[in-house]
């Protein structure tokens, strides 16, 4: 009881902290709401009051936007680069709920648990993106990444999602013990778990060359890059997407890239800037050898998400560009372009979604004559391909655009030469891609995508979910890339489409005007004061 | 005064109109907007001052003011003659798309939209005076040939076209990282970053880094042309695009890679052009003789004009690097020569194949002069004019480039230069030849042109007719402005060089420094260059190398005035000094009077985030 009173609890600033309770509060309500009987509230009521969530959570950001400090006696920082992330992945949330409308993972997971689920994991994602205490940090990657793995394996029937949620828990357990492992060391070479404080001991003590201190800093090294599936830590990027339901792999590309991307920036431009000597040239490798396997690997793909897999560990290793300069530059560069780089992979996941929905399964072939079926779907998915290869007009050659700028003015010109190759070679695949919407043959599912269907969904649970073999030319449905082939009968596209739309629009739209957008990320020099 | 906007902008706008339209009538939206940009082009060709400002029509707006990236278009005596150039290439095409079977085509919006981008992003990269805006537009006027080839192509498109862009993007990317290094280092500590060529210029960029930039600017430029050893995506990609877009894509869009060393590379980076230009040089050689060797012994119609344009680009490329300004507007003058052959060359081969049964080999023309009398006399003036005969303006054109060439650079490289034009006479005569005179192939029908056809094929003869009488319009829009083009570079070779260049045209005394031939000893002349605005200008070497007043000779101290770059006059830093990027536009910036450095209103100090 003594020990109880003389530990004064700390003031807690909850207009801060409403961003990450929007997130919280939406869960359990979402969770309540999911064990109604009501059919309206379960595949109504639940989606809605998620989006409700993740749109509240964004705008609470927003509202904060301007706040400079932190919350829970320096547990949590509030300030600009935590606000940018949330809204990240706010947005991301949206579009991903959107994407899970009718989809088949939540009708087998149950609405509430799926959903709640997601917010969860948000949460996780904004307090991993706010942490500014390695314990802070840590709780908040767990509490990201416990949902994930169990998202992955959401679509039950399907061995892949099984097999995916098992892989990413085992790989993804190996990453966080070696970040804790990591954590754990510069805890010891500094005594400190404050990353202002551990910034201070570190130049205080001239702990740059600690052997101690660098271990530590290369275990957080190591784990982060399993995080963000930074090449050569990857390897479990292609089979935990190609497995995972399309939605959560949509989720987990752009919300987790996010909070990863966000959480590099601040562990390493705030804490360690004092080493950023050792590790510097480090994550500069890593990034370089990123850049050449994702864009190399991606080539032979034949499955879309195989091939956004490979593709997105080489934009891992363009986003890190920023990290690796140390500049106020830099890290501007990089939030820039995670969150471009939101919003051009829920364009292409939402057209991707609705392939599969309409054909059974995510080869490129599902998308062969797009144009002439789905000509909105066909040019949101072009400007992301084209986006995401960086062509001028869109938002991913400002953003490209940035982050050489940052890495030739910090003295990394042979890394921005890297970047250049590796998306030289990306073209190859993004054009093959959007080749391929445009040419005239049509899909071999053809038949299946264009019967009218019956609106019908879940009359009795799971009954509405028929499996056709979706290769009428005898081909075993199993060699169809994407593990085996469902074709939800009757399932809606109209909000795969608002996703498309909205996001290639903004593709555009910023790529033209880039200026506001490149304005609200200038605040987050704010966030990492130690550099110039 | 005329918006450049509006010229740039009015192509897609339309393309975007066209798919509101019922898909029948889109080709004459198409066809719509490229008229209204070809009279807006033409009015500002007569609108042009050849002795004026030398950015007219400037347009500035910030775009990406983080970046210091500016929206500044300016037409200048080199672009001029090329955005008439392209103005009438993508009418004619669109004119041609309205006329065949691509203008009927169910997809007939596509193929509008794209061409209309296309032209937007051409315009854009002529008229960007920003590096950025540069590098965008050149590396967006790709995408829309790719959509153009990868539907409506012929053959194994799919393959071809995405070889096409990898290769000619292996240069462009190499160009962007180039591109932002050049801002970067040329920029002061303390100042903000611009992209403004004629800032840039004024900076300097550091001489020890101006190799490797200049490298990856060639590359990009050599690429696109393309050049010898770097052509591997030409022929996959000529067979593989149609022909009307073709056209337009040969006679136009290599051409911006010419403008590209003019506009950007020799004037940014002239220590690099004078280290590399040799190796620049010799490649152009090579692909001339390599190209040329190649066009007689192919029976590939297409081809044989895919590698006739890789001869003349590599003849246009020698005159750019001789660095000599006759040479430079010589060059200028053939590109606008060789587009206008190039768009008659490729209808003659469509209107020849169509007779063919659709086959474009040698083998299966021949005889069309006996039936076709009016076809055959116009394609032999196209002929001429590729083949450069004396009497056109292309042979002014080599004429020019190849006595550039002997003064400029060695007379060994014009000697074998020169077996390339008696190459050309080969392989544009053995296609007259070919399809004209012979007997009549088994498989080919044998008729007069469509009156479409030869109303079409009239446009280029008309053309070629009118440069042949004037081709002296071109050769004085572009001299003032290649001489500043080239200035700095000149000087960076050397004192010989320059003596050589003012004997040759004594009225090119104004823009070079008088130093030069007043000092033997080499460090001057470095320190003269300085004064010219170039290498080491005021932004490196400021405080210690003297700079030269051009006027004067005499060595004034660099704080106290400043030297336009663009007009070579001194300007009283305490009086209104005109904005190099502005020009005589009226507008006007403060200095600086720590650094003496313009200081730009519309970005602080404390700009991009430093």
């Amino acid at each position: 009881m003594s020990a109880l009173a003389a530990a004064e609890a700390p003031h807690i600033d909850w207009a801060g902290l409403s961003p990450l309770l929007a997130l919280f509060v939406g869960a359990v309500v979402v969770l309540m709401v999911g064990l109604l009987r009501a059919r309206f509230a379960r595949l109504t009521l639940v989606p809605v009051l998620t989006i409700v969530a993740f749109a509240a959570s964004a705008g609470l950001a927003v509202w904060q936007w301007d706040e400079q400090g932190s919350i829970m006696s320096g547990a949590l920082a509030l300030d600009s680069l935590a606000q940018v992330g949330v809204i990240g992945v706010g947005v991301a949330g949206v579009a991903a709920v959107l994407l899970s409308i009718g989809a088949t993972a939540p009708r087998e997971a149950a609405h509430g648990e799926y959903h709640a689920m997601m917010l969860v994991a948000a949460a996780g994602m904004a307090m991993f993106i706010g942490g500014q205490n390695l314990i802070t940090t840590f709780l908040g990657l767990e509490l990201l990444s416990i949902p994930l793995y169990i998202l992955s394996a959401t679509e039950l029937h399907r061995r892949r999602s099984l097999e995916s949620g098992l892989k990413y828990l085992i790989v993804g357990s190996v990453g966080s013990a070696t970040l804790l492992y990591g954590f754990a060391l510069i805890f010891g070479a500094t005594g400190e778990l404050d990353y202002a404080a551990i910034a201070r001991e570190v130049s205080a003590q001239d702990l740059g060359s600690d052997p101690l201190m660098l271990g530590g800093v290369a275990m957080v090294v190591v784990g982060l890059a399993f995080k963000a599936s930074v090449a050569p830590f990857h390897q479990w990027t292609p089979d935990v997407y190609e497995g995972a339901p399309t939605p959560v792999t949509a989720f987990m590309a752009t919300a987790t890239k996010v909070a990863a991307m966000v959480a590099f920036v601040r562990l390493f431009d705030v804490a360690l800037v004092g080493t950023s000597g050792t590790w510097g040239p480090a994550l500069a490798a890593l990034a370089a050898i990123a850049m050449i396997v994702g864009n190399v690997g991606a080539l032979g793909q034949s499955s879309m998400k195989r091939l956004l897999a490979f593709s997105s560990v080489a934009q891992a290793g363009y986003m890190l560009v920023g990290v690796v300069v140390a500049t106020q530059l830099g890290a501007q560069a990089t939030v820039f372009y995670v969150l471009t780089y939101v919003v051009m992979t829920a364009a292409a996941f939402a057209v991707i979604e609705a392939a599969e929905r309409e054909t059974g399964h995510d080869g490129v072939s599902a998308l062969a004559g797009l144009g002439r079926r789905r000509p909105l779907h066909a040019i949101a998915l072009t400007l992301a391909m084209l986006g995401l290869a960086g062509v001028p007009a869109t938002v991913g050659f400002v953003a490209k655009l940035r982050v050489v700028q940052s890495a030739v003015d910090g003295g990394y010109a042979w890394l921005a030469i890297v970047l250049v190759v590796g998306s030289m070679i990306s073209f190859v695949y993004y054009l093959r891609v959007v080749a391929k919407l445009w040419a005239d043959e049509e899909p071999e599912t053809a038949a299946v995508a264009v019967r009218p269907q019956p609106v019908e969904v879940e009359a009795t649970d799971a009954v509405a979910t028929k499996t056709v073999a979706a290769a009428p030319g005898g081909t075993p449905a199993a060699a169809v890339p994407g593990g085996g082939t469902v074709v939800v009968e009757g399932a809606p596209i109209l909000p795969m489409t608002i996703v498309a739309v909205v996001a290639g629009a903004a593709i555009v739209a910023l790529g033209v005007v880039p200026g506001p957008l490149m304005t609200a990320v200038e605040d987050v020099a704010r966030a990492v004061p130690n550099l110039f | 005064m005329l918006h450049l906007s509006i010229l740039l902008w009015l192509p897609a706008a339309l393309g975007l109109v066209a798919l509101l339209v019922p898909a029948r009538s889109a080709r004459w939206v198409g066809l719509l907007g490229a008229a209204l940009a070809l009279a807006l082009s033409i009015v500002l060709v007569l609108d042009f001052d050849a002795s004026g400002a030398p950015f007219q029509h400037v347009t500035d707006t910030a775009w990406i003011s983080a970046l210091g990236v500016r929206y500044q278009l300016a037409i200048t005596g080199l672009n001029v003659w090329l955005v008439l150039l392209t103005t009438v290439g993508f009418t004619f095409t669109a004119a041609w798309i309205a006329f065949s079977d691509l203008g009927v085509h169910e997809r007939a919006k596509h193929v509008v939209l794209h061409l209309g981008i296309a032209q937007s992003a051409v315009l854009g990269a002529l008229l960007a005076q920003d590096l950025i805006l540069f590098v965008a537009f050149f590396d967006l006027m790709l995408i829309p040939f790719f959509f153009l080839t990868a539907q409506f192509g012929n053959g194994d498109r799919v393959p071809a076209t995405i070889k096409m862009i990898v290769y000619t993007l292996v240069g462009s990317l190499l160009m962007l990282v180039a591109a932002i290094a050049v801002g970067v280092l040329a920029t002061p500590s303390g100042e903000s970053v611009s992209y403004n060529l004629a800032e840039i210029a004024q900076r300097g960029v550091p001489e020890g880094s101006q190799g490797w930039l200049f490298a990856c600017f060639a590359a990009a430029f050599l690429v696109k042309m393309p050049a010898f050893p770097i052509h591997g995506w030409l022929a996959d990609g000529y067979r593989a695009m149609p022909l009307p877009i073709l056209a337009v894509f040969s006679g136009v869009l290599s051409k911006i890679a010419v403008y590209g060393f003019l506009q950007v590379a020799i004037p940014l980076l002239p220590q690099g052009t004078a280290d590399l230009r040799w190796i620049v040089l010799i490649m152009a050689v090579v692909s001339i003789l390599y190209a040329s060797t190649l066009a007689f012994t192919t029976f590939n119609a297409r081809l044989v004009l895919a590698y006739s344009s890789i001869a003349q680009l590599g003849f246009i490329t020698l005159g750019v690097l001789s660095l000599r300004p006759d040479a430079a507007s010589g060059s200028l003058l053939q590109s606008v020569n060789h587009g206008v052959a190039v768009f008659g060359a490729f209808l003659a081969v469509a209107i020849l194949s169509r007779r063919a049964g659709g086959s474009e080999d040698l083998r299966d023309f021949g005889g069309a002069a006996t039936k076709a009398p009016i076809f055959a006399v116009f394609f032999v003036i196209v002929s001429y004019a590729v083949l450069a005969m004396p009497g056109t303006a292309n042979f002014v054109g080599e004429f020019l480039i190849l006595r550039g060439a002997w003064e400029g650079a060695a007379p060994a490289l014009a000697i074998v230069a020169s077996i390339g034009v008696a190459l050309a006479a080969v392989y544009a005569l053995r296609l007259f030849i070919r399809s004209s005179h012979n007997r009549v192939a088994p498989t080919l029908e044998p008729r007069e042109g469509s009156r479409v056809e030869l109303a079409l094929m009239a446009v280029p003869v008309l053309l070629i007719v009118a440069l042949a009488v004037h081709p002296q319009q071109t050769v004085d829009a572009a001299d003032h402005a290649t001489s500043r083009a080239v200035q700095a570079a000149a000087v960076s070779v050397g004192p010989e060089h320059v003596q050589k260049i003012v004997e040759s045209d004594p009225e090119v005394r104004g823009i070079v420094p008088p130093s030069v031939f007043s000092e033997s000893d080499p460090g001057r002349v470095s320190a003269a260059a300085g004064g010219a605005g170039a290498a080491g200008g005021g932004a490196t070497g400021g405080a210690g190398e003297p700079a030269i007043d051009p006027n004067t000779g005499q060595p004034v101290d660099p704080g106290a005035v400043q030297v336009d770059p663009s007009t070579g006059q001194p300007v009283d830093p305490g009086a209104v000094q005109v904005d190099p990027s502005t020009g005589g536009e009226g507008g006007t910036i403060e200095i600086n009077p720590e650094t003496g450095q313009p200081v730009d209103p519309s970005t602080p100090n404390e700009g991009a985030g430093r």
